[in-house]
């Protein structure tokens, strides 16, 4: 039946085609929907996503940052919201797998209309939705650390970059201990990353590497390493050791016989709530490097540990580095939102609005719980002051050095060769620029 | 990487720490797999929930340390208790439907797992939990160049004491004659008077049991966490296949395994060690996929 066939041929060729087309057409009536009508109806809601995995192997972290946004935000709208209109978050479980966060991330931004997604803790996840994000020229907050290279136009960050985060801790480190070290790392690409920062503020600083091993993420064996270790005798150790491992590490680690008054950790994770779960004395004397303690003495971060602590979010008992960083980003979108809004109207505001205009924002003293912070106005990561604290035997942290200025955030500090990342993209040295890389 | 850069640091007083550290890794995983070695070379039943059944030893442990004081060492025992009794409950309520339909039982734990784990979430909450020891077990001997932590010799203590009682239990005793004619053939072994039902159900808890003491170990040399099992699943399934489902298997599988990854990852590094491993093991299956000592007699 030659008739049948061809129109079965000709079906088939214009399902293909609509396949083809259709995240286009998608698109393109996403974007005249949305010119027409605007990303926030006057009077609010604003809704925002909060993206975090509240089940599975993230959840331990996660949990904390979904509920500190929640804190954050009941402080907003007590506050008046944002420009008069009261936040409203939309929840959801990334449950830990990458795909649930890449699907979660369409259906905040199609379905639910937020403005902006606050979400993400490794590298991992932030990866795998970030071609989404950059589609939709959408706005996502990462509010932890990670190790930079990367240059798009729809992100935000309010932790600390690689080139930030261990620059004081490593000439510390060798001024105190000695100059002979030892890496351990998980074995994924922040771990990597930032021992090649680590190893240019080693070099600067006289010290000398022993040796370099990574953990498989999740592993609980660390015995071979310390046997490498024991071997090496470094007079310190430096780990990027993260989640579950970075606990076995730190109690093998006693339980082997090392002896923390003469080799010290130097960490960039184990903060407050690593330390409870390890318990108080597999954690005393070790060292961590971070923009923000729960120990850190001033009137703002009094106020937010107390008020956190005595809310309906603060179950946990304890802040902790990313939690404030978390916190943080809750301000920098509401004062890049008010910006924004003053700029070009309620009309006009997009997620890329938004960004646009958070260049420069300044958190104050007396919001930020870790002192004064900016957003960089070319790379969107964040003007700090990393600090380093040392375990008591209480669990909390001892801040022993801080730094006098804030440190400039640099995604590709050690990758020169590929450029500078600015406003508009990464510009290579020859000049030229490129959008949206990841 | 040079050859001669792996043979090149060779240090005799290093590589024998290597292979004692070797024994405790092996019986870090043979531990792990005592349980499942029972319930699959009894039962053959794939459990999938076993990784959970360590989960729950853990936070019974922890439970009993920090809701009623229980010293440490009392926590072992009762982590036995409570995790075979989860697990009689389990076989009875579920497993035992399924004797006959093995695929089923590997979708059915598999759920259970996942069920166990989010349970202990909703109880527990999702953040780390922390068991104490007395101080005495955080610290390490020492003799000479030797260097071993304390709490490794007891586990590897624990772990030569349950395979004792193990094969007691199995070879020494009037239940360990009707498992084993149960493992042989079924029905000729209920022609002869023997409930292969009630055979069933106890060597699931035992096996359940012994996870749970595995657990509360883990639950000191690691973290306490609702997803903790996951981690440990995998190599308990690696010795159990490894070793052909028997216990003079699994020893043997688990301490071959152990010594291994030791000593790959003394010349080389953890990573490439565990790589090596994962290799040699399917190219070994692929040459003897019955296992070590697979039971040679039919079974059911």
């Amino acid at each position: 039946m030659p008739s049948s066939r061809r129109s079965f041929l000709k079906t088939t060729a214009l399902g293909a085609g609509a396949a083809i087309a259709a995240p286009y057409a998608f698109v393109r009536t996403i974007d005249q929907a949305w010119g027409a009508q605007s990303w926030i109806k006057k009077g609010g809601p604003i809704k925002i996503g909060l993206l975090f995995s509240l089940s599975g192997g993230l959840a331990v972290p996660e949990e904390d940052s979904t509920l500190v946004m929640q804190y954050a935000i009941d402080e907003i709208n007590k506050a008046g919201g944002i420009a008069g209109m009261p936040v409203e978050p939309v929840i959801v479980d990334a449950k830990s797998d990458f795909k649930v966060y890449s699907e979660k991330t369409k259906e905040l931004i199609l379905r639910n209309k937020v403005v902006s997604i606050f979400g993400c803790y490794t590298s991992a996840s932030r990866k795998a939705i970030l071609p989404t994000v950059m589609a939709q020229n959408h706005l996502l907050y990462y509010p932890t650390c990670y190790e930079g290279a990367e240059c798009t136009q729809n992100t935000i960050c309010t932790g600390p970059l690689a080139n930030q985060h261990s620059k004081d801790l490593i000439p510390y480190m060798v001024k105190n201990f000695g100059k002979k070290v030892f890496f351990v790392g998980s074995n994924y690409v922040w771990p990597k990353e930032s021992n090649k920062n680590a190893k240019i503020w080693l070099e600067q600083a006289g010290g000398e590497l022993l040796g370099e091993e990574y953990i498989p993420l999740g592993g609980s064996e660390f015995g071979p390493v310390l046997n490498k270790i024991r071997d090496a005798k470094p007079n310190f150790i430096f780990s990027t050791v993260v989640g579950a491992s970075d606990i076995a590490f730190h109690k093998q680690f006693k339980q082997e016989g090392f002896k923390v008054d003469t080799m010290p950790i130097a960490s960039l994770t184990t903060g407050e709530i690593e330390t409870r779960a390890m318990g108080n004395e597999f954690g005393a004397g070790h060292f961590l490097s971070a923009p923000y303690f729960e120990a850190l003495d001033n009137p703002t971060n009094h106020k937010f540990v107390e008020g956190f602590l005595k809310s309906k979010y603060g179950k946990n008992g304890t802040t902790h580095y990313n939690m404030e960083e978390t916190y943080l980003s809750a301000y920098v979108f509401k004062y890049g939102l008010e910006k924004a809004i003053k700029a070009v109207g309620l009309e006009g505001i997009t997620p890329r609005a938004i960004r646009d205009h958070s260049g420069g924002i300044r958190v104050e003293d007396d919001v930020s719980p870790e002192g004064l912070i900016w957003i960089d106005d070319q790379n969107f990561n964040t003007w700090l002051k990393p600090k380093i604290g040392q375990c008591q035997a209480d669990g909390s942290f001892k801040i022993v050095k801080a730094a006098e200025e804030q440190v400039a955030p640099d995604p590709y500090s050690i990758y020169p060769d590929l450029g500078k990342c600015t406003a508009d993209g990464l510009k290579a040295p020859d000049g030229k620029i490129r959008k949206s890389v990841i | 990487m040079a050859v001669g850069s792996f043979f090149g640091s060779f240090d005799l007083s290093s590589f024998i720490n290597a292979l004692i550290l070797g024994i405790s890794i092996a019986s870090i995983w043979l531990i792990a797999a005592l349980g499942l070695t029972i319930i699959y070379g009894t039962a053959g039943v794939i459990n999938m929930a076993h990784g959970e059944f360590i989960m729950l030893g853990a936070y019974s442990s922890y439970m009993l340390q920090s809701y009623f004081g229980l010293p440490f060492f009392l926590c072992v025992p009762a982590a036995f208790v409570i995790v075979g009794a989860i697990g009689l409950v389990l076989e009875r309520g579920l497993i035992r439907y399924l004797y006959k339909r093995p695929l089923d039982t590997l979708l059915a734990t598999f759920g259970v797992s996942l069920v166990l784990m989010q349970g202990v979430r909703l109880i527990f909450g999702s953040d780390p939990k922390y068991i104490a020891v007395p101080p005495m077990f955080t610290s390490n001997f020492q003799f000479g160049f030797v260097n071993i932590s304390a709490f490794r010799v007891i586990v590897l203590a624990i772990t030569i004491a349950l395979v004792v009682a193990l094969w007691a239990l199995f070879y020494r005793t009037r239940f360990g004659v009707q498992v084993r004619a149960v493992m042989q053939d079924k029905e000729m072994a209920a022609s002869f008077g023997i409930n292969s039902d009630r055979i069933y159900m106890l060597t699931f808890a035992v096996g359940a049991g012994l996870a749970g003491i595995a657990g509360s170990l883990f639950g000191v040399l690691n973290i306490v966490l609702p997803t903790m099992g996951a981690g440990y699943v995998v190599q308990a399934f690696l010795v159990v296949v490894v070793g052909g489902g028997t216990l003079a298997g699994s020893v043997v599988a688990g301490g071959a395994t152990g010594e291994l990854q030791s000593i790959f990852a003394y010349f080389t590094n953890d990573t490439f060690a565990r790589f090596v491993l994962y290799v040699l093991i399917v190219v070994f299956l692929r040459i003897r996929p019955q296992g070590l000592f697979a039971p040679s007699a039919k079974r059911r």
